[in-house]
C-alpha cells in the first residue's frame, strides 16, 4: 500500500468532529427514550387494548418494518412540507428514529409480553387489579426482562442508523466525516477514523445496556 | 568555380526557403468561400445542447450556432461532441469552430484560442422573490442550502457571515429538494440548476440574489486565425447589445443576462 495516512491533516476540524459526535450520542439517547416509550404504549394497546386500537398499532408497525429509514427520513424532511408541516432537519432527525425505533420495539415488546405466562395475568385479575395494573406490576417487568437482549440491539441499530440523518444536513457524525473529506479529500482517514469512533460507540452502548439491565433486573 | 558555384546556389535556395512563409488561408476566408461553418455542438447537456423530442439537437449553443452563421452568410453544419472529444476536433479541423459551453483555463489556452463570452455560467446565491441579499453580508441570519463539495459551497463558506446557518446536503438533488420543498429559501448553485427548477417547479422559480463565481462560456477556435476571431467577437458584441444573446439567455435559461455580462 503506498497511501501514506496523514492523520495530522484531521486535527483542524476536531471542533466538526467533536460536535458531530455529540450530536449522535444525544440524538440517539433522546429517540432511545422515546422511541421505546412508544414501542411500550404500541405493545400495550395491541395485547391489552381495544381491537381498532391494536389494527391501527399493527398498521403503523407494519408500514414503518418494511421501509428504509432513509425513506422514512426523506418523507419527513422533504415530503411533509408539501402537506403544511415544515420541520428542522433535527427535529426530523429525532421524529424519524424515534417512529422507526418505535416500531421495532412495539413488535420486540409484544413478544415480550405474550411470554408472560397466562397463569399470572389470571392471578392479578382475580385479585381484582384492573387490566391496566396488570399491565404496569406484573407484566410489564417481566416482558422487559425478556426481551431486554433483543432490545439493547435494537438500539444499538438504531444508534449505528442514526447516520442516514447526514443526509438531510443534520449535523451528526457522518455529516462532520463527510464535510472534513470534501474539505481536504483524505477519505481514507477521515472514514476510518469516524468508524472507529462508531465501533467504541456501540462497544460503550453495549456496556452501558448490559450495566443497566443488571440494576434494573438484578442477576443475570 | 564549379564548386563556387553550387554554393551558391544552395545558398540562393537556402535563403529562398527560409524567406517562404507557409501560405494557410485564415479559415474565415475558408468558410466564406464554401459558405459552410461547421460549428461542434454538445448533445448532452442541457439547456446548451440536447436531443429535442424529434431528436434533432436543440439549446443555447445550437441558437448561437446558427445566430453566427446568419450573422455570417453562411450554411451552418452542426456536429455532436461530447466533453472529451470537442477540442481534438477542433484540433483537427473537423470543426471550425466551439460552441459548448466551453469555459477557459490555461491548459485549454496553450492549444486553442477564446472568443468573447456569449453565454453567462455561473454560480450564485439563488432565491425566492420575497428575500432581499444583494451580497454575501446580506446572508446575515439567514439559512442557505447548497451541494457539500461544490465550488459554489466553498465560496460560499468563505464569503457568508459566521451567523448564517449553511445546510449543506450531500447531492444536487437533495439540495434541489431542500429549495423546492421550502426547506431553506435559498440556495447557491448553478445558473443552468436554477433554470432548471423555474422550468419544472415555476411556484418556487429561484431568482438570482448574487454572483458567487463566473465562470462563462467562451467559443473556441484555432490558434492563429486572427481574422475569424475578430469577427466572432464582433458577432458577438453585435448580438449583445440587439439583445439576441439576451433572447437566448430568457429562453434557455430562464433569466436575463446578470449585469455586467
Amino acid at each position: 500500500m503506498n497511501y501514506k495516512l496523514q492523520f495530522g491533516e484531521l486535527l483542524p476540524h476536531w471542533d466538526v468532529l467533536l460536535w458531530g459526535l455529540l450530536f449522535t450520542i444525544v440524538l440517539t439517547v433522546v429517540s432511545t427514550v422515546a422511541g421505546i416509550a412508544v414501542g411500550t404504549a404500541g405493545a400495550s394497546a395491541r395485547t391489552f387494548g381495544p381491537k381498532w386500537l391494536g389494527s391501527v398499532v399493527a398498521a403503523y408497525v407494519e408500514v414503518i418494518r418494511n421501509t428504509p429509514f432513509i425513506v422514512q427520513l426523506f418523507f419527513i424532511f422533504f415530503g411533509l412540507p408539501a402537506a403544511g408541516l415544515k420541520l428542522s432537519e433535527t427535529t426530523a432527525a429525532f421524529l424519524a428514529m424515534t417512529i422507526n425505533l418505535g416500531a421495532y420495539s412495539t413488535e420486540i415488546i409484544r413478544a415480550g409480553i405474550e411470554a408472560v405466562p397466562k397463569g399470572h395475568i389470571e392471578a392479578g385479575i382475580s385479585l381484582a387489579m384492573t387490566k391496566w395494573e396488570v399491565l404496569r406490576h406484573i407484566v410489564l417487568k417481566q416482558a422487559f426482562e425478556k426481551i431486554y437482549p433483543a432490545l439493547s440491539s435494537q438500539i444499538i441499530i438504531v444508534m449505528l442508523g442514526s447516520a442516514v440523518v447526514s443526509q438531510i444536513s443534520a449535523q451528526d457524525l457522518t455529516y462532520a466525516a463527510n464535510l472534513i473529506a470534501s474539505r481536504n479529500f483524505r477519505n481514507f482517514e477521515v472514514y476510518l477514523l469516524v468508524a472507529l469512533a462508531y465501533l467504541l460507540l456501540a462497544m460503550l452502548t453495549r456496556s452501558l445496556l448490559r450495566g443497566l439491565g443488571r440494576i434494573l433486573f438484578k442477576a443475570k | 568555380m564549379f564548386f563556387k558555384k553550387s554554393m551558391l546556389a544552395a545558398a540562393f535556395a537556402l535563403v529562398t526557403a527560409a524567406q517562404a512563409t507557409p501560405v494557410h488561408a485564415d479559415a474565415l476566408d475558408s468558410i466564406m468561400a464554401a459558405k459552410l461553418i461547421k460549428a461542434a455542438v454538445p448533445q448532452d447537456f442541457a439547456p446548451f445542447g440536447s436531443a429535442g423530442l424529434d431528436l434533432k439537437p436543440q439549446g443555447y449553443d445550437i441558437d448561437m450556432a446558427n445566430l453566427i452563421g446568419k450573422a455570417l452568410g453562411v450554411k451552418v453544419e452542426i456536429i455532436a461532441v461530447t466533453s472529451a472529444n470537442r477540442i481534438p476536433y477542433l484540433q483537427t479541423k473537423k470543426a471550425d469552430i466551439v460552441i459548448s459551453s466551453l469555459g477557459k483555463n490555461a491548459e485549454r489556452e496553450k492549444v486553442i484560442d477564446f472568443s468573447v463570452a456569449y453565454a453567462p455560467f455561473f454560480s450564485g446565491v439563488f432565491g425566492t422573490k420575497e428575500i432581499k441579499a444583494a451580497s454575501a453580508d446580506d446572508l446575515k441570519g439567514k439559512t442557505i442550502g447548497a451541494t457539500r463539495g461544490a465550488i459554489e459551497e466553498q465560496e460560499l463558506t468563505k464569503l457568508a457571515p459566521a451567523d448564517t446557518t449553511i445546510k449543506r446536503f450531500e447531492d444536487n438533488n437533495a439540495t434541489i429538494a431542500a429549495f423546492v420543498s421550502g426547506q431553506v429559501d435559498l440556495i447557491a448553485t448553478g445558473n443552468t440548476v436554477a433554470a432548471a427548477i423555474a422550468e419544472k417547479v415555476p411556484a418556487r422559480a429561484p431568482a438570482l440574489k448574487f454572483v458567487i463565481k463566473d465562470s462563462p462560456c467562451f467559443i473556441g477556435l484555432n490558434k492563429e486565425e486572427p481574422k475569424l476571431l475578430a469577427k466572432l467577437n464582433e458577432i458577438i458584441a453585435q448580438a449583445k447589445t440587439s439583445g439576441d444573446i439576451g433572447k437566448l439567455s430568457e429562453k434557455w435559461l430562464k433569466a436575463p443576462l446578470p449585469p455586467g455580462f
